[in-house]
C-alpha cells in the first residue's frame, strides 16, 4: 500500500526564524521524491513536519488525503529513517527490525518470520542474531531500512541516510535503495544535499533554499531548465555570465556579456511560461561546462567566444579547463578524459563555442555559494 | 574492626592477654540475645536489623521511582536552561547540614507542623495526622536525603542516550511506557544500579535522619551500633554489628549487579 503526500502551504518557525516557508508540493503515490538543498535549508524540518515530530506553524500535511493535524508520529502511516539511523544498540538486528511489531503485540513466531523475510529483502539472511555494532556501515543502513519497512508504512521518509558512507558504498546503496523502492512500491521521500544522489534515484526533485521551494520537477527538467539562478548553480555545475539583454525574439534572448554577444533561450518560471525580459535588463546567462566545446571545423555552434587557458585540471573521467575572458571573467569547461588536451598549454588563447539551446537566461538573483 | 568484632569485650588492661581470643559471642548475641544461651532468638535486634534493611530497600525503590522521571525530564525533555535551573534548585537544599534538613522536615511533619496546619486549614482533615509515628516522616526524610545520589547517575546515563532513538521508537509506534522499558531503562541500567547501590548503602547506614525523624518506637540499626560503641562502651559488639550491616550492603551490590547484568566498573563509572 502506498499513499500520496500533500504539503499545503507549510511554514515552520523557530521564534521569528522561518525554517520552512510556504512550502506547497504534492508527492504522488509510489513516487521516489527528493528534497534537495544545502545544509541548513530546512530539509530535516520539513521531514519532521511530515512524520509528525513537529507541528507546522502554518499549513497542512495531508497523507492519502487525510489531514494529519493532531496525529502523532506513532499513529501516522509514515516511517522515518534518521540521519544517524538511530538503530537500537542493545538489541539484536532481528529485534531492531521487528521492534515495530513487538510494540504492536505481534507474537514471537510471527515476528521471527517477518524478520527473516526482511533480512532476505536486505540481503542479510542469517545475520539476525548479530548486534548492531557488529555490522558494517552499509549493512546498518540496510537494517535501518528494514526496520522502517517492517510495519509496511505507506510512506518512507529518509533523512540523508547515505551521508555517513564512503563514496563507493554510497553509489552502491543508491542503486539498492531505488531497487528496494521499486520492489515495495511505496512512496519514498528522500532528503539530501547531494545533487548526484537526488538526480540518480528520484522520479522528481524539489530544490530548496533557505526554507523555500525553488523548483519542483523531473530530474532532467530541473537540470536542463532551472527556474532560478540558485537552482542553476546548485544542481550541477554552471558558468554564470552576468550581462544585459540586447534584444528579445520570442524565447531567444540576445545577451551582452564581457564584450561578447550571446544568444540563449529564455528560462522558465514556476508555471512553465517564459520569463519576460526587456531590453537593457540585467540578467545572468548560464552555460554548463559540458556544453562548451573548443571550436574547430567540425564543431561550430551558434555562439562563439575567445578566452585564455588558465589551468587544466584532471578529475578522472573528465578534465576541467579553466579559462579567463578578457583576463577577468572565469569560465570553466570540461571534456571527457579521452579528448587530447596536450595543445591547451597555459595562457594559450583559444576559441570556444556553445549552442544557444544549452544556454539559459534568468533574471539576476543569488547563486548557490559553494 | 573485623578483627575486633571477633574478640571479647575486655577492659583495656586485659587486652592482648590470655582471655583475648577470637570468639563469635557478639554475632551470637545478635541472634540469640545472650552470649551463652541459645534458647531464645534476639527478636529485638534481628527485628531492627530486618526492619532497617527492608525499609532501606523500600526507600531505595521509592527514590528510584521518584528520581527517574526527574532525571529523564532534565536529560531529555527540558530545555538546557530550565534543566540547569532544576539542578540548582535540587542542589541548594543540600548546602544545609543533614541534621538541620532533618529538623526542617520534622517541623513540616510535626503534629502541629506546617503540613498538618495547611491540611486542617483547607478543611481536608479535622485533626493532625501523626506523620512521625506512622514513620512517613522517616521515609520521606530518608528518601529525600540521598535524592541527588540517585538523580545524578540516572541523569548522566539518560543524558548519553541518543534522542533520535526515542524518536525512532516513537515513530515505530512504541508507547511512552514501552519506549522507557525497552530503550531508556536498558540504556540507563548501569546508572540505575549505581544510584540504587549508593542510596541503599547510605540509607541503611544513615544515623542523623532516623534519630531525628523516626517514631519513638522505631529503631534504625545504626542507632544500635551507635549505642554499643558509645553508650555501652562495647566496641567489639559495635564492630560485629557494623560488619553485619556492611555484609548486607555488599550482598546488595552483588544483587544489583546480578539483576542489571552490569559489571562493577560500569557501576562506579
Ligand atoms: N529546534 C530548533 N530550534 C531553532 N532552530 C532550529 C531548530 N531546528 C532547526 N533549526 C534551524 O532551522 C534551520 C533548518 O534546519 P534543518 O535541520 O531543517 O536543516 P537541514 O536542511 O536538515 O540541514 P542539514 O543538511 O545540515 O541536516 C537551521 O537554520 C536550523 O538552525
Ligand atoms: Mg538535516
Amino acid at each position: 500500500m502506498s499513499a500520496d503526500v500533500e504539503l499545503n502551504n507549510i511554514s515552520v518557525t523557530f521564534g521569528s526564524f522561518y525554517a520552512a516557508k510556504n512550502v506547497s508540493v504534492k508527492i504522488n503515490q509510489g513516487e521516489f521524491f527528493s528534497f534537495l538543498g544545502p545544509s541548513g535549508c530546512g530539509k530535516t524540518t520539513l521531514l519532521r513536519a511530515i512524520s509528525g515530530f513537529l507541528d507546522p506553524s502554518e499549513g497542512k500535511v495531508l497523507i492519502a488525503g487525510q489531514d494529519m493535524a493532531g496525529i502523532g508520529p506513532n499513529k501516522r502511516p509514515t516511517s522515518l529513517i534518521f540521519q544517524n539511523l538511530a538503530l537500537f544498540p542493545l538489541m539484536s538486528v532481528s529485534e531492531n527490525i521487528v521492534f515495530s511489531l513487538e510494540v504492536r503485540g505481534v507474537g514471537k513466531q510471527e515476528r521471527q518470520k517477518r524478520a527473516d523475510e526482511l533480512l532476505d529483502l536486505i540481503a542479510l539472511s542469517g545475520q539476525g542474531d548479530k548486534k548492531v555494532h557488529e555490522l558494517s556501515g552499509g549493512q546498518r543502513q540496510r537494517v535501518a531500512i528494514a526496520r522502517a519497512l517492517a510495519i509496511e508504512p505507506k510512506v518512507l521518509l529518509l533523512d540523508e541516510p547515505l551521508s555517513a558512507l564512503d563514496l563507493k558504498l554510497r553509489q552502491k546503496m543508491r542503486t539498492e535503495l531505488r531497487a528496494i523502492q521499486k520492489r515495495v512500491g511505496i512512496t519514498f521521500i528522500y532528503i539530501t544535499h547531494d545533487q548526484g544522489e537526488a538526480l540518480t534515484m528520484s522520479d522528481r526533485v524539489a530544490v530548496m533554499n533557505e526554507g523555500e521551494l525553488e523548483q519542483v520537477g523531473l530530474c532532467d527538467d530541473v537540470y536542463d531548465f532551472p527556474h532560478t539562478p540558485f537552482v542553476a548553480t546548485f544542481v550541477g555545475e554552471n558558468n554564470p555570465f552576468y550581462g544585459k539583454v540586447v534584444s528579445v525574439e520570442g524565447d531567444k534572448i540576445r545577451v551582452e556579456s564581457h564584450n561578447n554577444t550571446f544568444v540563449a533561450k529564455s528560462g522558465k518560471t514556476g508555471d512553465g511560461k517564459n520569463h519576460s525580459f526587456s531590453t537593457g535588463q540585467e540578467v545572468i546567462m548560464f552555460i554548463r561546462p559540458e556544453s562548451i566545446f573548443i571550436k574547430n571545423e567540425n564543431t561550430q555552434l551558434d555562439n562563439t567566444f575567445k578566452a585564455r587557458v588558465n589551468t587544466v585540471e584532471f578529475e578522472g573521467n573528465i578534465k576541467n579547463i579553466y579559462l579567463k575572458i578578457n583576463s577577468k571573467m572565469n569560465v570553466r569547461f570540461s571534456v571527457p578524459n579521452a579528448v587530447d588536451t596536450s595543445n591547451l598549454s597555459n595562457n594559450k588563447d583559444i576559441e570556444l563555442t556553445f549552442s544557444s539551446q544549452k544556454a539559459v537566461v534568468l533574471p539576476k538573483g543569488s547563486l548557490a555559494v559553494d | 574492626m573485623l578483627d575486633l568484632s571477633f574478640r571479647p569485650n575486655l577492659p583495656p588492661l586485659l587486652r592482648g592477654g590470655p582471655d583475648d581470643v577470637h570468639t563469635l559471642v557478639h554475632y551470637k548475641h545478635f541472634i540469640f540475645g545472650s552470649e551463652t544461651s541459645e534458647d531464645a532468638y534476639n527478636y529485638v535486634d534481628i527485628g531492627v536489623f530486618l526492619n532497617t534493611i527492608i525499609t532501606a530497600i523500600l526507600v531505595t525503590v521509592l527514590n528510584l521511582c521518584f528520581c527517574y522521571p526527574i532525571a529523564f525530564y532534565m536529560a531529555k525533555v527540558a530545555k538546557p536552561n530550565s534543566a540547569r535551573l532544576l539542578i540548582v534548585a535540587l542542589i541548594i537544599p543540600f548546602w544545609i547540614n543533614e541534621l538541620l534538613r532533618s529538623f526542617a522536615l520534622r517541623i513540616l511533619f510535626a503534629g502541629e507542623g506546617v503540613i498538618n496546619n495547611i491540611l486542617i486549614s483547607i478543611g481536608f482533615i479535622d485533626t493532625g495526622i501523626n506523620f512521625i509515628a506512622m514513620d512517613i516522616a522517616l521515609y520521606t526524610g530518608l528518601t529525600y536525603a540521598y535524592i541527588l545520589l540517585m538523580i545524578f547517575p540516572l541523569y548522566n546515563a539518560i543524558e548519553s542516550l541518543d534522542t533520535n532513538q526515542l524518536e525512532a521508537a516513537k515513530d515505530l509506534g512504541s508507547s511512552t511506557f514501552r519506549t522507557h522499558w525497552r530503550i531508556v531503562i536498558p540504556h540507563a541500567k548501569a546508572g540505575i544500579a549505581s544510584g540504587c547501590t549508593m542510596v541503599f548503602m547510605l540509607t541503611a547506614g544513615a544515623l542523623a535522619t532516623p534519630v531525628v525523624l523516626s517514631s519513638p518506637n522505631t529503631y534504625w540499626f545504626t542507632q544500635l551500633i551507635y549505642q554499643w560503641f558509645n553508650m555501652n562502651d562495647n566496641w567489639s559488639r559495635g564492630s560485629a554489628y557494623s560488619i553485619l550491616l556492611l555484609s548486607v550492603s555488599v550482598v546488595f551490590v552483588l544483587l544489583m549487579m546480578r539483576i542489571f547484568k552490569v559489571k562493577i566498573g560500569e557501576i562506579i563509572r
